[in-house]
């Protein structure tokens, strides 16, 4: 019976035609793949070509022209006097206080991370992952601003961490932090340890999410290979998984560190009045109308992140990807 | 004399799933011990076990006499070859053979001279600056090798290491790693499913279902006298015979085996013997094994090449020696 129905003359024909202008379409793109390729990608190759790097290109041009002081006319001849002006002291201090930032908020991002993304990649399961997808994607789909604004409020002096401190006596400990140097202040919404604070706590999904997928890479057996020839758990973080979550950390700390160099936003709302160089490059070209130091500015971030990645590079930690 | 390992009514159970089930078991110093089967049979847990990446739920572990119960792997003087290798992606062939040596606190030179002994052992002398994504899997077996042998274990584990290699390159494997234990005369634990490669390289073989062992002996024990249904079935694919039929030949009445090629075949419509229909031919190069019908009792027999084969269909006379046929422990 079987073969009767194989044997019927019903069967489909080996090399059947397709009639109409989609398989055609379908069947061009088939054999051409390159061409399938390139439709895919110019779209996003026209935005990122032209409308991004250069627009990015123009505004690099920018800080190669002046402003004269007088007229605040815009002097459109190549002159380095704008990076001159970058170097004064009160811009140095400006581009010293934001790296350091930078730096302390991906250091504390990947610090903080790390525990988060390796049980979520080594022992959450099922139900518990999908909370932790949650957890870290949620406060991402709420406002920005919204959020800097709660911190506001916890962080202020009649905030609810302030109350809490004082139930739990350690007010003097708060105290104490807000009377140091640099780092004190008012209050903690008014000082360097609160954008600390608000910094890490927008930036962290951005530190979590890539470690995480650099350690579920990592195979478990290498842990349990690297305790069978003697490493003690310490031994095995520091030989065997943190190498391999390096990448992970590295690409966590390009989201941490450029968005930590180049917000405007937190600084303004919690924080003391001294400026960021987002803060800087938004004065410049709004108040004082001087585009010229403005360009320069934001220069600043893109020759600090190219020798971040450079850096990065050199110490091999793309070398796993 | 002191068990290189020893299970006393070792149980392990994740859940409702009891993996390993009061599994009694000594393995002898020096010697190439082989736990051979199917996959989920408790094999590997039984070796997960004594490297200690498993504690049990219930019994006794000891390895050299020393309780193993709460000893955490990097404790443990045993060293795992394991089944996908597990070489460290990020450190060049050397270092990962020098690794358990650089975590006990080894020097450099120092360990990376016996790295290169290890791995002239394994012939592979210069590989190792190569990275292991840069070797094929024999190599990187035999670097995995090396990086177990190097910490000079107690114990050595292998997990299936065999497993991944083409047919060639494990015969040459299984010839190395017998000379290679032969030569260091470490206790060599190693899990199969394949009961070729258990055969001929272990000295011996428990056999493993459901979280048990079945029976414990040499290869020629296990493949001769088997004790249980499932032991003449999984090793060497034993004709398995209900007590019924036993009991014709043999006049008791329990379960026998007999072995695939210590039947014979004649043609001949009539005569002494079991009448079979043959169903299936499976050509194996030296050897013909035959599937055959006696009464709806399946049966295998294998002929030599060169013989007259009977066509599909045909009916054959079966015949055997009464002392190959093995009457079997378990009860009927």
């Amino acid at each position: 019976m079987t073969t009767a129905a194989l044997n019927s003359t019903s069967a489909p024909a080996v090399l059947p035609r397709t009639g109409g202008m989609r398989g055609a379409l379908s069947d061009i793109l088939w054999r051409r793949p390159q061409l399938l390729l390139l439709l895919m990608l110019l779209p996003p190759v026209l935005w990122l070509g032209i409308v991004y790097i250069g627009s990015l290109f123009a505004l690099l041009l920018q800080s190669f022209f002046s402003i004269d002081e007088f007229s605040g006319l815009i002097n459109r001849e190549f002159t380095l006097k704008t990076y001159g002006d970058l170097l004064q002291a009160a811009n140095l201090d400006i581009i010293l206080r934001t790296v350091t930032m930078a730096a302390l908020v991906t250091l504390a991002s990947a610090i903080i991370a790390f525990p988060i993304a390796y049980y979520a990649a080594r022992y959450a399961r099922g139900r518990w992952k999908a909370l932790f997808y949650l957890g870290v994607m949620l406060p991402l789909w709420s406002s920005y601003l919204v959020k800097i604004y709660a911190w506001k409020l916890i962080l202020a002096k009649e905030g609810i961490l302030t109350w809490l401190l004082g139930k739990l006596n350690l007010l003097w400990l708060l105290d104490g932090w807000l009377s140091l140097p640099i780092v004190g202040g008012n209050s903690l919404s008014v000082s360097f340890t609160g954008t600390f604070i608000v910094f890490v706590y927008v930036w962290l999904p951005f530190m979590i999410l890539p470690v995480q997928a650099a350690l579920e890479r990592v195979p478990g057996n290498l842990v349990e290979a690297s305790s069978d020839l003697g490493a003690s758990p310490g031994q095995t973080f520091r030989n065997v998984l943190f190498p391999l979550a390096l990448p992970g950390i590295v690409a966590g700390s390009i989201f941490t560190f450029s968005l930590t160099l180049g917000d405007y936003i937190i600084p303004q709302i919690i924080g003391t009045s001294r400026l960021f160089i987002g803060q800087a490059v938004y004065s410049q070209q709004g108040t004082a109308g001087n585009i010229p130091l403005a360009a320069a500015f934001t220069v600043v971030p893109i020759v600090i992140m190219g020798f971040y990645l450079w850096g990065a590079k050199r110490m091999g930690a793309f070398d796993a990807l | 004399m002191i068990s290189a390992v020893s299970f006393k009514q070792v149980s392990r159970h994740f859940g409702s799933v009891r993996a390993v089930d009061a599994v009694d078991l000594d393995i002898v110093p020096g010697e190439f011990f082989a736990m051979l089967g199917p996959s989920g049979s408790g094999k590997t847990t039984c070796l997960r076990l004594i490297a200690g990446f498993e504690q049990p739920t219930a019994g006794s572990i000891s390895i050299f006499g020393e309780r193993a119960e709460g000893v955490p792997p990097y404790r443990r003087n045993v060293n795992t070859v394991f089944q996908d290798y597990a070489l460290f992606p990020h450190l060049n062939v050397l270092d990962n053979v020098a690794y358990g040596l650089m975590v006990k606190g080894v020097g450099k030179t120092e360990r990376q001279k016996a790295a290169e002994e290890a791995l002239s052992l394994v012939r592979l002398p210069g590989y190792g600056a190569r990275r292991p994504g840069q070797l094929s899997g024999g190599q990187r077996q035999r670097v995995a090798l090396a990086r177990a042998l190097v910490n000079q274990p107690k114990v050595l584990l292998l997990d299936e290491p065999l497993g991944a290699l083409d047919l060639k390159l494990r015969e040459n494997m299984q010839e190395e790693l017998k000379s290679l234990q032969k030569a260091l005369g470490i206790t060599f634990v190693f899990v199969t499913h394949d009961q070729g490669e258990a055969m001929s390289m272990a000295d011996r073989v428990a056999v493993f279902n459901d979280g048990r062992i079945m029976q414990v002996g040499t290869p020629e024990e296990i493949y001769q006298r088997p004790k249980t249904r499932f032991v003449a079935d999984f090793v060497g694919s034993s004709n398995v015979l209900p007590p019924d039929f036993v009991q014709r030949y043999s006049g008791q009445h329990r379960w026998g085996s007999l072995r695939p090629e210590s039947i014979r075949v004649t043609r001949a419509a009539k005569g002494d013997g079991v009448a079979a229909r043959l169903v299936g031919t499976n050509y194996l190069g030296a050897t013909t094994r035959l599937a055959l019908d006696a009464d709806g009792l399946r049966l295998h027999a294998v002929v030599p090449a060169g013989v007259a084969l009977p066509v599909e269909g045909e009916t054959v006379m079966l015949t055997f020696n009464r002392e190959s046929l093995h009457l079997m422990d378990e009860p009927a």
